[in-house]
């Protein structure tokens, strides 16, 4: 009787040391994050933004830099553009990096944001499997389109309201084809996973330059149709006002997008990837006139 | 199969060569999850005993009501976890999402109903005349109790067991309520899910072999003090 005491106890203890023994041993970093994150009088902003800033690994170069510099720690949502849109409709986003221009102006014309920016910009490519089954190669991509619906070759989308997939359904617009049927297929995921569900189909699909670039040893996908102007993929930086929601940080906000768009910053954006892919992911806009963008 | 033999050798590496942020990862898992499990047991022990003892009306629904959540799908106590921890929501002032602690929160709640339903299962499937036998003797409430549970310790581990492997292998909440922050709340199921989508498959493989590795260190030690006098000698 007394065993089975000791034993439930001993339990009971071991769980719970066990529990609480490893968060000294979590370490500076995890310990004083939980800390910081505790008392929303901290520095700390929360940054929705696309996956593919996320998945290209732009963000893990950008942002310990602006931390460095300005004191604010940046909690990154990577969601499509549509979630990060809402997400600062509800003013749980303090600020917003997309790329989904003709649901920003929308947004932002609903009056809960502040200042939009222009950051940057790359541009969507129309990827498919090396024998091309539809012929689209060097064709618009209007025109690819709509041979990849007449041939019914398998298209694999976005499906999940993303600046990619609103590009997307724009071209299919374009096209005068609306998809449906079972070519057609909607992984309602992100980039990096749509890229890999696309090649192991041997599938088209529209992706952003900079995620292709940096999985494209690792997929069987080629380029088939670029370099459309109405293939530019263009990112800007939204602030979120307290409109949107008692808690948002519009301070935090408008250090961040100021970050963005200063001189440095847009260095470190036009030289991301140089080294690693040949070329860099992502041109710097910063302050440009956005209608003679790609010209 | 290279990408299987290259992230062995990576899970390798990553424990070997002592990168930080590896071992950040590894350590706010075992931090989340175990904490997890021992709030689940400290909520679902009582509760447990208490469904499988007392007699009371909606006992069986309760015990229903429990054994379902057992198999509660974790993205959706993560969505609700989420909502409850917006800004806007509730428990908004408190500023706890995109947190360890909201994941601790989240993962709690996925363990809680398997300690329910198993220690439930654990109790009742003792002999009812042992605690009749352990009152005869002059025992106490709390005596006959923790020599009821002593003699149900083998399914009790069973359970924590299963309450941690259930928290320890979950994607779904953890990403919903931690946002997988680098050196905050991401952990190795979360990472793994993110080197996928990168493409960096062997790094992937090898958060999950480190994952392994650890559930099973975690199980091994908890199976060696439950195993102790399991069999007679």
């Amino acid at each position: 009787m007394r065993r089975g005491i000791l034993i439930g106890i001993a339990w009971i203890v071991a769980v719970l040391l066990a529990g609480c023994g490893t968060a000294p041993s979590a370490g500076g970093p995890s310990a004083s994050a939980s800390a910081a994150s505790a008392a929303p009088a901290e520095k700390s902003l929360i940054l929705a933004t696309t996956t593919s800033t996320q998945d290209s690994g732009l963000l893990d170069e950008l942002l310990p830099v602006f931390t460095r510099e300005s004191g604010w720690q940046v909690k990154t949502v990577a969601v499509g553009s549509g979630q990060a849109i809402e997400l600062g409709r509800r003013g749980e986003a303090d600020a917003l990096l997309v790329h989904s221009p003709e649901a920003e102006e929308k947004f932002v014309a609903e009056g809960s944001a502040g200042a939009r920016r222009l950051v940057m910009h790359n541009d969507f490519v129309l990827l498919g499997p090396k024998a091309d089954p539809a012929g689209v190669r060097g064709t618009s991509s209007a025109d690819a389109m709509k041979k990849i619906a007449n041939a019914e070759a398998v298209f694999v989308s976005r499906g999940d309201e993303s600046g990619t997939h609103a590009k997307e359904k724009g071209l299919w617009s374009q096209a005068g084809v609306t998809p449906g049927g079972s070519w057609y297929q909607s992984t309602g995921q992100g980039m990096g996973a749509t890229l890999r569900v696309a090649g192991e189909k041997a599938g088209y699909t529209l992706s952003d330059r900079a995620t292709y670039l940096t999985q494209r040893d690792s997929l069987e996908l080629e380029v088939l149709s670029e370099g459309d102007p109405g293939l530019l993929n263009v990112y800007h930086v939204i602030e979120m006002t307290q409109k949107a929601g008692g808690r948002v940080r519009a301070d935090g906000a408008k250090a961040f997008a100021d970050w963005m768009v200063a001189p440095a910053t847009q260095r470190l954006i036009g030289e991301f990837g140089r080294a690693k892919f040949g070329q860099p992911l992502f041109t710097p806009d910063a302050g440009k006139d956005e209608a003679k963008l790609g010209e | 199969m290279d990408v299987l033999f290259d992230g062995f050798v990576d899970a390798v590496e990553l424990l070997l060569s002592g990168d930080e942020d590896s071992w950040t990862i590894i350590a706010l898992t075992l931090r989340v999850s175990l904490t997890a499990t021992a709030i689940a047991l400290l909520v679902g022990l009582p509760l447990g005993a208490i469904v499988a003892l007392a007699r009371f009306p909606g006992r069986r629904v309760l015990l229903a009501a429990a054994n379902t959540g057992m198999g509660m799908p974790p993205v959706v106590v993560g969505l609700f976890v989420t909502v409850l921890l917006w800004r806007s929501g509730p428990l908004g002032g408190l500023g706890l999402l995109y947190t360890p602690t909201a994941m601790i929160v989240a993962q709690a709640a996925i363990a809680t109903p398997v300690v329910i339903a198993l220690v439930a299962a654990a109790l009742q499937q003792v002999d009812p005349d042992f605690r009749v036998q352990m009152q005869a003797l002059g025992a106490n409430r709390v005596r006959a109790f923790a020599a009821l549970l002593g003699e149900a310790r083998l399914p009790l581990f069973a359970g924590t067991m299963a309450a941690f492997g259930a928290v320890v292998s979950e994607v779904g909440a953890a990403q919903m309520v931690g946002g997988n922050l680098v050196g905050q709340t991401r952990v190795l199921t979360t990472a793994a899910v993110l080197a996928t989508s990168r493409g960096q498959f062997s790094l992937a493989i090898a958060f999950g072999l480190i994952l392994l590795l650890i559930a099973f260190g975690v199980n091994l030690s908890l199976t060696l003090v439950q195993q102790q006098r399991a069999v007679p000698r």
